[in-house]
C-alpha cells in the first residue's frame, strides 16, 4: 500500500533522491502515516470511552433515587410530587410518550405524504423549492417553535379543541373536561411539525431508490397512478419508511424546549387529551435549576430513563433502515466503499 | 408519464378507481401544501412581533437587568447576539476537528471492522440523545464533581458534544463520496497515506464538508437545554469563558414570560434575530453544497 517516491514528482521529493526499491522507504517517512493513524484511533476511540463514562456518571448519580424508591417503582410509580419529596416518574414517562405518539400519528402521514408528492407527483421545477422548504421547517429553534406554539397556535386552536371535547364528551380519552391552553395535542402538533422535515427527508431518499422498473411494470399493467403508488412505491419502502418514523419517535422523545413551554406543569397521568401533563425532558427543565438533593438525584434518574427510551428507539430505527438497505442493495465490499455514494445514512445524522 | 384522464377513459378505468385517484392524488398534494403553512405562519408571526422591536440600539446595548420599568431602560440583545457567536464559535473549534478526525478514521482506517461499526452505531445514538442530556452530562462531569459553577466553556462544551455526531455523520457520507480512484492513482504515484489525506481527499470533499459544519452550526445556534444549566446568564457582555455567559435562546427563554410587554417584545426581537441567522447559514450551506462536484 505504501509506495516509495521514485525521486522528485508532484507529490514531494523522497528524502533522498534517485532510484530505490518501490517498497522500501525509511522509517523516518513513515512516521506520519503512523502518527495520524494513531492520532485518529485514539479519536474515534474517545468518543466510545466518552459516552460510556457519562452514562456511568449518570448512573451514579441518579443511584440515590432508584435506591429509594427502586428502579421499577421509580419508573412505573405514578406519584410525582415534588413538595413531599415524591418521585414516581409515570406521569412523566405517559406525557413524553402521549405527546411523541401524538406526533408521531400527526406527523408521519403528512411527511410520507410530502415525500410522496415530491418524488412521484410534483412537476419538475418546483421540486427543488419545496423540498427546501421542508426542510428549512427543521432550521427553527425549539424554543421559537414552542413560543409560537403557545402564544400563536394554541389560542387559535382552544375554541376549536373545545368543540371537540364537547362533541365528542363520551370518548374516553379526548372528550369532556376543559380545554386548557397548554396541552397534550398541541405539544404533539408542534412535536409533529418539527419531525416533519427528517422523516420526510429520510422518505423521500427511501423512495427515489424505489427501481423503475416496478413503477413501470404497474403503470404498464394499467394501474392509476395512485394504484401504482400503492401497489409498487409504498411495499417497497415500508422498512425505509418505519425507520424514519422511529427517528422522528426518537426525535419527538428527546425534545425539550418546546415540550416545556407547552405541555404545561401537571405531573398527572394523561387523562385528557385537551388537558395539562408533563414529560421527562420538561420535568428537567422546569425542576432542576432548584432541585436539592433527593430532587435532583430522581431528575438525574428521569434522564436516565429519557437517555434509554431514545436508546431503544434508535436501536430500533438504525435496525429497520439497515432491514431496509439490504433488501435494496447488493453486498458491498470494503472496497466499494470508497467508491459508492452512501446510502441512506445521508438523511439520519445530519 | 402523468396517466391523464384522457388516456384512462381510452383504457376504460372504472370511474371508481379514476375517483380513487383522484381523491388520494388530492390527499398527498393537500397533505404538501398544509406541511409547508407552518412555516409560512411562523415566518410572518416572527416578523409581525419582532421586526418591531429591530433598532440600532437593539442591537448595540446590552439587556439591563430592568424588566418592570419603561421600554426605554430594558436595553437590547447585544450580549445575547455576541454570547451566541461565541458559545458557538468555541464549541464549533471543538466539534468540527474531532468530528472531522472521527469521520476521516472511519473511512480511511476503520471501514467495515467490527470497531467501525461500533463507532458508527455509538455515534448514531449520539445523535439521538434528548439535547438536555448534554447539559446534564456537562453538568455531572465539569460542575457536581469540582464544586465549582457554571462557565461559558462548560456551555460550549455541552454544544460541541451535540454538535459532534452531526459533523461526524455529514463528513462520514461526503468522504465516502470522493472516488476511490483518486486516492489510488495518488497512492500510485508514492504518496504517503497523509498526504492522499490532506492534500487530496478532503480538498476534493471541502464543500461538502463546509455545509455539513455550517449545519451543525446552525443547530447549535438554536439551541437552549444545553445551555440551561452550564452557562449561566448574565445580562453584560462577557468575553471571558470562565464566567457566566449570555446566549440568545436563553435570553429569549427568560424574557418571554416576562409580565412587562417591553420585555416580551425584546423576546420576539430576539427570537427573529436568532431564525435570520440560523437561516443564513443554512442558505450558506445549502449554496455550497450546490457548487460542489460530489454527489
Amino acid at each position: 500500500m505504501e509506495a516509495a517516491s521514485v525521486g522528485s514528482g508532484p507529490l514531494g521529493d523522497s528524502p533522498r533522491g534517485g532510484e530505490r526499491s518501490v517498497l522500501r522507504r525509511s522509517p523516518l517517512a513513515r512516521l506520519p502515516d503512523r502518527a495520524l493513524r494513531w492520532i485518529l484511533t485514539a479519536l474515534a476511540a474517545s468518543i466510545l470511552a466518552l459516552i460510556v463514562y457519562f452514562f456511568v456518571k449518570l448512573v451514579g448519580e441518579a443511584r440515590p433515587a432508584f435506591a429509594k424508591f427502586g428502579v421499577l417503582g421509580f419508573t412505573f410509580d405514578n406519584n410525582w410530587n415534588v413538595s413531599a419529596n415524591q418521585f414516581g416518574a409515570l406521569p412523566l414517562v405517559v406525557g413524553t410518550l402521549i405527546t411523541s405518539g401524538l406526533a408521531l400519528i400527526i406527523g408521519v402521514p403528512v411527511a410520507v405524504a410530502t415525500a410522496l408528492y415530491v418524488t412521484e407527483l410534483c412537476p419538475l421545477r418546483i421540486r427543488g423549492p419545496v423540498t427546501i422548504l421542508i426542510e428549512l421547517l427543521a432550521a427553527v429553534p425549539s424554543v421559537v417553535y414552542g413560543l409560537w406554539g403557545i402564544f400563536f397556535l394554541a389560542p387559535k386552536l382552544q375554541p376549536a379543541e373545545q368543540w371537540v371535547a364537547d362533541k365528542l364528551s363520551f370518548v374516553p380519552f379526548i372528550g369532556g373536561g376543559i380545554v386548557t391552553i397548554p396541552n397534550y395535542f398541541i405539544t404533539g402538533l408542534v412535536l409533529a411539525i418539527m419531525i416533519l422535515p427528517i422523516v420526510s427527508a429520510i422518505s423521500r431518499e427511501v423512495m427515489s431508490t424505489v427501481p423503475i422498473d416496478h413503477k413501470e411494470a404497474a403503470l404498464g399493467l394499467g394501474a392509476t397512478r395512485w394504484e401504482m403508488i400503492r401497489m409498487a412505491v409504498l411495499p417497497y419502502c415500508r422498512s425505509g419508511i418505519s425507520g424514519a418514523a422511529m427517528l422522528g419517535l426518537g426525535r419527538a422523545i428527546g425534545e425539550t424546549i418546546a415540550v416545556t413551554i407547552l405541555v404545561g406543569d401537571a405531573p398527572v397521568l394523561g387523562k385528557h387529551l385537551f388537558g395539562q401533563g408533563y414529560s421527562l425532558a420538561a420535568a428537567i427543565a422546569n425542576e432542576f435549576g432548584e432541585a436539592q438533593e433527593l430532587h435532583r438525584s430522581a431528575l438525574f434518574a428521569a434522564g436516565l430513563v429519557l437517555f434509554v427510551l431514545t436508546l431503544l428507539v434508535n436501536i430500533a430505527a438504525r435496525l429497520l433502515v439497515m432491514r431496509a438497505e439490504r433488501s435494496t442493495k447488493p453486498k458491498r465490499t470494503a472496497a466499494d466503499f470508497a467508491e459508492t455514494s452512501a446510502p441512506l445514512g445521508a438523511g439520519m445524522g445530519a | 408519464m402523468s396517466a391523464s384522464a384522457h388516456t384512462l377513459d381510452r383504457f376504460g378505468v372504472s370511474a371508481r378507481r379514476r375517483r380513487k385517484d383522484k381523491i388520494a392524488r388530492g390527499s398527498v398534494v393537500a397533505a404538501t401544501a398544509i406541511a409547508l403553512v407552518p412555516l409560512v405562519l411562523i415566518v410572518y408571526y416572527l416578523l409581525s412581533k419582532g421586526l418591531g422591536s429591530w433598532s440600532i440600539d437593539f442591537f448595540t446595548t446590552d439587556p439591563t437587568g430592568n424588566t418592570f420599568f419603561a421600554s426605554s431602560s430594558i436595553g437590547g440583545i447585544k450580549s445575547a447576539i455576541l454570547g451566541t457567536i461565541e458559545i458557538v464559535a468555541v464549541a464549533s473549534a471543538l466539534a468540527v476537528p474531532v468530528g472531522l478526525g472521527v469521520a476521516i478514521w472511519l473511512v480511511e482506517y476503520g471501514r467495515s471492522s467490527r470497531f467501525a461499526h461500533t463507532v458508527r452505531f455509538f455515534v448514531d445514538v449520539l445523535t439521538g440523545v434528548p439535547s438536555i442530556m448534554f447539559g446534564l452530562f456537562i453538568y455531572i462531569a465539569l460542575i457536581v464533581g469540582t464544586g465549582s459553577s457554571y462557565a461559558a466553556y462548560k456551555g460550549a462544551f455541552a454544544l460541541a458534544l451535540l454538535m459532534l455526531p452531526v459533523v461526524t455523520r455529514s463528513a462520514e457520507v461526503v468522504l465516502l463520496l470522493v472516488p476511490g480512484s483518486l486516492r489510488e492513482s495518488a497512492l500510485a504515484l508514492g504518496a504517503p497515506r497523509w498526504r492522499v489525506i490532506f492534500k487530496i481527499v478532503l480538498p476534493t470533499a471541502l464543500p461538502g464538508l463546509v455545509t455539513g459544519v455550517l449545519l451543525a452550526i446552525a443547530r447549535a445556534a438554536g439551541e437552549t437545554a444545553p445551555l440551561l444549566f452550564t452557562a449561566g446568564a448574565t445580562m453584560k457582555t462577557e468575553f471571558g469563558l470562565g464566567g457566566f455567559m449570555n446566549s440568545l435562546p436563553i435570553q429569549i427563554y427568560t424574557d418571554v414570560t416576562s409580565p412587562t410587554t417591553s420585555v416580551v417584545n425584546r423576546a420576539w426581537g430576539a427570537a427573529l434575530t436568532l431564525v435570520a441567522m440560523i437561516l443564513v447559514l443554512n442558505l450558506l450551506a445549502r449554496l455550497l453544497a450546490r457548487r460542489s462536484s460530489l454527489g
